[in-house]
């Protein structure tokens, strides 16, 4: 799972029957310090989360099991709203 | 497979409910001689693992077999914590 910051809204009229209802989001992959990476991300919200969290983001078929994503076509999703990272000092 | 070093702790109150009681803990790939490789990501864990020790992860939809009958929405997990390597 990977740490991301959501950095807007995803909005798609047509798109698969499926992900109707369900909210996007763009996000953008961070290190544990919050430095962001070049690359964007779509990520499908299973827990309100807004802009400018930061968020846990699980990927790959995994996505398919956070509630509500069964049998949806997704390969991202946001599976909590971050509240601290703590890292030890390196040995 | 993977080897990696935890290097911190994930603090998340909003989370799928499947991620409830499952700890999360921020682990630091390594090659074999302990160096670190790549970019730290976030991985639940499953044989209480802590901080500063090696552990072996498991990636993709296999991360949540520990967990079974549980659906836990994970994609990276700990699954061993490495006593000692031997490489040449």
């Amino acid at each position: 799972m990977i740490l991301a910051k959501v950095v807007g809204t995803v909005v798609a009229t047509r798109k698969d029957e499926k992900l109707v209802s369900q909210k996007l989001l763009l996000v953008r992959p961070a290190d544990p310090a919050g430095k962001l990476d070049a690359t964007y991300l779509v990520a499908v919200d299973t827990v309100d989360a807004g802009f400018g969290e930061t968020v846990l983001i699980v990927s790959g078929s995994s996505a398919r099991m956070a509630s509500g994503m069964k049998d949806c076509p997704v390969d991202a999703a946001i599976v909590g709203i971050v509240d601290t990272v703590t890292t030890a000092v390196k040995e | 497979m993977q080897v990696a070093r935890v290097v911190g702790h994930v603090v998340i109150s909003i989370k799928d409910s499947g991620l409830v009681g499952r700890p999360l803990l921020l682990v630091q790939p390594v090659d074999v001689k302990g160096e670190d490789v790549g970019k730290p990501l976030v991985a639940s864990d499953s044989v209480g693992a802590g901080v500063g020790e090696h552990i072996f992860y498991v990636r993709g939809s296999e991360a949540s077999f520990p967990f079974l009958p549980d659906t836990v929405p994970t994609d990276a997990s700990i699954i061993g914590i490495v006593d000692e390597w031997y490489s040449e």
